[in-house]
């Protein structure tokens, strides 16, 4: 029974079951989606021989480098919005809410969307932007177009409208979390030196949430530049991004071509992740 | 009554339009599902009716939903104490630094940020490889976790960093065992963040779709079949489907929420008066 009171040992024992899950379902699917990256395929079959061929095409073509840029485009719009919507209510919850139930029912508010279906969130985006939708009606009615405006759905706009909409809570609630930990003499100590409400804002209280828009930004960033089926939807198909070039390939069987580019798209999601974590550390933050 | 700011005006009405943009659409669909049987997917309401909703229970009208919300349904509690399970284990485990403990740390890192549809392909390949047919009970539990747990654990360390140790300490002195101390002592302190961790165990299982997508097999989850019927149903069935499953979430969420308020009443009641001079 010795062996059991060794901090190794009974730390491994008891993450063991998490260790388990994730070598099985994390570690082992991305080793075979980069061996199979390197193998082959004809219209029926895989063949795992290695080749660079997979690559090769990626990289050779023009569609590649600018779905890419599409990808980075709607990451870095999403974030800025969700950044700039996300802090503002993060804020109001944390300084100008004082009670403290009314902070903790409006905090759960904001968050209960987050533990519903965001297919559904997708769809309900339709009566609203559609062609005879209700933003379309009350702009005929207030005069300001003259006929339904065509870019509301299917189009870039929508793609981050819906983006902003299902990804602005994982802004607020770790800003939101950073910004109730401040301490609030340092808010009074800045009043009390004549500082007005928007430089203690800009001066104070901004600098102090970098950990909390830091940890955001990581999961509105991967959020976004994983995703497949927001894009499709939202564009009706007619617009892409990295994630709907693998699930294109996976529909048409193309296995090594999808993950080639899987493979890819990780590699560029984890490097703009080790660039955002240089700006925190994360085990301090919990 | 202090006089307030404008400024805490112009961000109390901000704050209501967010929310009008956060749940402004759900509502739309909820009131365009009682759309009468002539009307179409957006305003006006052609009368108001139940008649989607009966459409819903006609089976061969939309497909195997009850059937697809069964599966949910029980992969969502099969993660969801799964979840919880292993959150604690995990949390347990991180208390103390061990060999390997910062690798494993940035391995759920990693599951949190590694886009869904790499797990799911991935999944996919291995299960395709070794002749194993994908079934949402097994290849589609798997892929859920690597989203729910780390959910789970972040919350577990949320709570351990926060946990007072001389409780344990105090355990410990009196005689208690390793696993007393646990069972008796830590448990029942960090329950109520366990329904925190049930809480998204479930919700985020039963919603998921890019990690079941290429993982779930012939029978369909609940969030697949309604992808599907999107691509296919032009009528507003496809809205009373989701606000009847908008209506469950809220419900479960809800449940939850008691739960929690509940238990933290029942810990107020008949806490104990200790360091309180009493």
């Amino acid at each position: 029974m010795q062996i059991l009171k060794n901090r190794h040992v009974a730390g491994w024992l008891q993450a063991a079951p998490l260790t388990l899950v994730l070598a099985a379902f994390l570690v082992l699917p991305i080793a075979t989606i980069v061996t199979v990256s390197f193998w082959q395929a004809t219209e029926f079959s895989i063949i795992p021989a290695f080749s660079l061929e997979n690559y090769r095409f990626l990289f050779g073509s023009s569609v590649t480098g600018r779905v890419f840029l599409a990808t980075f485009r709607y990451a870095f719009l999403t974030w800025a919005l969700t950044l700039a919507i996300g802090f503002t209510v993060a804020y109001y919850l944390a300084f100008h809410v004082r009670s403290q139930s009314w902070q903790i029912a409006l905090f759960l508010l904001c968050t209960i969307p987050f533990w519903t279906s965001n297919i559904i969130r997708m769809i309900s985006w339709i009566p609203f932007l559609g062609r005879n939708g209700i933003a379309n009606q009350m702009l005929i009615s207030w005069g300001v177009v003259d006929e339904p405006v065509e870019w509301l759905l299917y189009s870039d706009f929508s793609v981050i409208l819906a983006f902003v909409h299902l990804y602005t809570l994982f802004m607020v609630v770790p800003i939101f979390n950073t910004m109730m930990r401040i301490d609030r003499s340092l808010v009074e100590a800045a009043y009390d030196n004549g500082a007005s409400g928007w430089q203690t804002l800009i001066h104070v209280i901004l600098p102090l949430c970098k950990p909390g828009i830091m940890i955001g930004t990581i999961f509105v960033v991967t959020l976004v530049m994983g995703d497949f089926i927001t894009v499709r939807f939202m564009s009706g198909s007619q617009r892409a991004n990295v994630g709907r070039l693998i699930s294109n390939d996976i529909s048409l069987l193309q296995y090594p071509s999808a993950a080639a580019t899987a493979v890819v798209l990780l590699c560029t999601v984890l490097l703009t992740i080790a660039i955002l974590l240089r700006f925190v550390d994360i085990r301090k933050e919990l | 009554m202090e006089r307030r700011s404008t400024g805490f005006w112009l961000l109390t009405i901000f704050f209501g339009l967010f929310l009008l943009f956060l749940y402004g659409p759900t509502i739309t669909i909820g009131i365009l599902s009682f759309q009468g049987p002539g009307g179409g997917l957006t305003f006006p309401m052609q009368g108001a009716s139940l008649h989607w909703f009966r459409d819903l229970f006609r089976e061969q009208a939309v497909g195997d939903i009850w059937g697809a919300f069964r599966r949910s349904f029980a992969l969502g509690l099969m993660v969801m104490v799964t979840t919880v399970i292993v959150s604690v284990m995990g949390g347990l485990a991180f208390r103390k630094r061990f060999a390997g403990s910062g690798i494993l740390f940035y391995l759920i890192i990693a599951s949190l940020v590694i886009p869904s549809i790499l797990v799911s392909l991935g999944v996919g390949l291995i299960f395709n490889q070794f002749g194993l047919r994908v079934h949402w009970a097994s290849s589609g539990f798997g892929s859920q976790l690597t989203w729910t747990l780390p959910f789970g654990l972040l919350i577990m360390f949320a709570v351990f960093n926060r946990f007072d140790k001389s409780y344990e300490e105090a355990a410990r002195d009196q005689g208690a065992s390793a696993w007393q101390t646990i069972r008796f002592v830590v448990l029942p302190i960090i329950a109520p963040s366990l329904i925190g961790v049930g809480l998204f165990g479930f919700t985020l299982s039963y919603d998921e779709f890019a990690r079941t997508l290429l993982t779930a097999g012939s029978y369909n989850t609940l969030p697949l079949e309604i992808y599907g019927m999107t691509t296919n149903v032009t009528t507003p069935v496809i809205y009373a489907l989701g606000t009847l499953t908008t209506a469950f979430s809220l419900l479960i969420i809800g449940a939850f929420l008691l739960a929690a308020w509940a238990g933290a009443k029942r810990r107020a009641r008949l806490g104990s008066d200790a360091g309180k001079g009493v």
